[in-house]
């Protein structure tokens, strides 16, 4: 690994500061659990590290009725894990957790760090973007607010600028009669997505669909809504031809390419079957609340 | 480049020294200390052979700098035993054969050790998953079950 100069934060305020001075030939480390990997491998190489793991006042999970749920950057996987409000609020964040590497990353990694390494394939985003979630964004000069859903712009490229750091991950209160669910297709258990598919389907008082969002990882640069596939849901009924219709149009939709794991063509196949088990697993669930 | 004060305990044991800032906290933990118990695997986050706990929490020290442990309480597999005495995990990992080559015992240890710390009774299959971050090349997984599920069932206890 190349040297680099470490600055440590304990307030955002200090963070901010460091990125102004260092942003530019700098990384911020949080957990570290992708940036050591990149770091050793000597695909990222920063003059300048500032870690604010220690950033005390970002590690927290919280929740209004009126106005959603909030976590810091520095929350930990594990923290969200095992978060009771979550497992009662939010359900699908923790088992998404649950299959999330292995306990000792979630033990160290954050939820800030996984989403600013930006790899399509991680699991925290997709799920988050069908939940509808924005990101707040931090520099010494003050706030600004980004959908989730525009924050990757390429593969582990963000929006975020130099100077620049996430603060918290702000999700609404779902819509009633609101489910949202995931699956990621692995070879082995807990591994990165091959392919992963997050749904989110809002039943209407007929049981009819009144909203969806769908969110597909691992098949294109960045996580992407299946717009056209989501867009054949709203105000159909819950039936098999459908489904079958809204997995392929998923399917075409996305941009996943061949790698050492799969080709591109058996991750479409992939892509469609999760997404009809997706939206059908969220629909029912939608219905019966 | 520069080195930098860090100041850790390590079982028990607190250790002031300077480290470059890329120096992770494996490389602390056996080559500045010695303290070679702690395996380094796979070098990349996948093996967990290098699992130590950090205040009470399984890390792989592979994959952590050493600076951001500062002020940290360290435990690594020797500071399991007191003295001559095995801790019980220890125990009864022999009794149950539960290693061949050895190379993930140590990591498997402290991944039990944090399971068992927060979650004293687990199920078999709550076993599993505490060691889900550690792989064994060799002996298989039964027999490190086994032996964690026999701690947890008292077997190891004291009496008065």
């Amino acid at each position: 690994m190349k040297d680099f100069q470490y600055h440590k934060a304990t307030t955002v305020q200090e963070a901010l500061h460091f990125l102004s001075q260092y942003g530019a030939e700098g990384k911020i480390i949080a957990g570290g659990q992708s940036l050591l990997i990149l770091m050793r491998q000597g695909l990222v190489a920063p003059e300048h590290v500032i870690d604010i793991k220690g950033v005390k006042e970002l590690d927290y999970i919280r929740f209004d009725e009126k106005e959603g749920l909030f976590i810091g950057a520095t929350t930990t996987h594990r923290s969200i894990e095992k978060s009771l409000l979550l497992r009662e609020k939010y359900e699908v964040l923790v088992q998404m957790e649950r299959k999330l590497a292995t306990i000792q990353t979630r033990n160290w990694g954050t939820i800030g760090g996984n989403l600013c390494h930006a790899d399509p394939a991680g699991d925290p985003a997709p799920v988050l973007i069908a939940l509808g979630a924005d990101l707040k964004l931090g520099k010494e000069r003050g706030e600004r607010k980004v959908s989730l859903e525009e924050f990757s712009v390429d593969y582990y490229e963000t929006v975020l600028e130099e100077d620049e750091m996430l603060l918290e991950i702000q999700v609404p209160v779902p819509p009633a009669r609101t489910a949202t669910v995931y699956e990621k297709f692995t070879i082995i258990d807990s591994d990165m997505a091959i392919v992963s598919v997050a749904a989110s389907i809002t039943a209407g008082d007929d049981g009819g669909c009144k909203g969806a969002r769908i969110v597909l990882g691992g098949a294109a640069p960045v996580p992407m809504r299946a717009r056209k596939a989501e867009e054949m849901l709203v105000g159909e009924k819950l039936k098999d031809e459908l489904l079958e219709e809204v997995g392929r149009a998923a399917a075409e939709e996305s941009e996943p390419i061949s790698d050492i794991h799969a080709s591109e063509e058996y991750k479409r196949e992939l892509i469609r079957v999760l997404t009809k088990r997706m939206v059908r697993r969220a629909w029912e669930k939608a219905i019966q609340r | 480049m520069e080195k930098l004060p860090l100041r850790i305990t390590v079982n028990g044991q607190p250790y002031e020294l300077c480290v470059k800032p890329k120096t992770l906290l494996v490389e602390v933990i056996r080559d500045h200390l010695g303290l070679t118990g702690t395996k380094r695997g796979c070098n990349s986050g996948a093996c967990g052979a290098c699992t130590v706990l950090v205040n009470g929490v399984s890390v792989k020290s592979c994959s952590v700098l050493a600076l951001q442990v500062d002020g940290a309480e360290i435990l690594t597999v020797e500071g399991l035993a007191q003295g001559e005495k095995l801790h019980p995990l220890q125990k009864a990992f022999l009794d149950e054969g539960a290693y061949q080559c050895g190379f993930c015992t140590p990591g498997m240890l402290m991944s039990a050790k944090a399971l068992l710390d927060e979650n004293p009774k687990p199920t078999r299959e709550e076993i599993r998953e505490g060691i889900h971050g550690n792989l064994c090349r060799c002996t298989g997984y039964n027999s490190i079950v086994r032996a964690i599920a026999a701690v947890a069932e008292g077997k190891y206890e004291e009496g008065e």
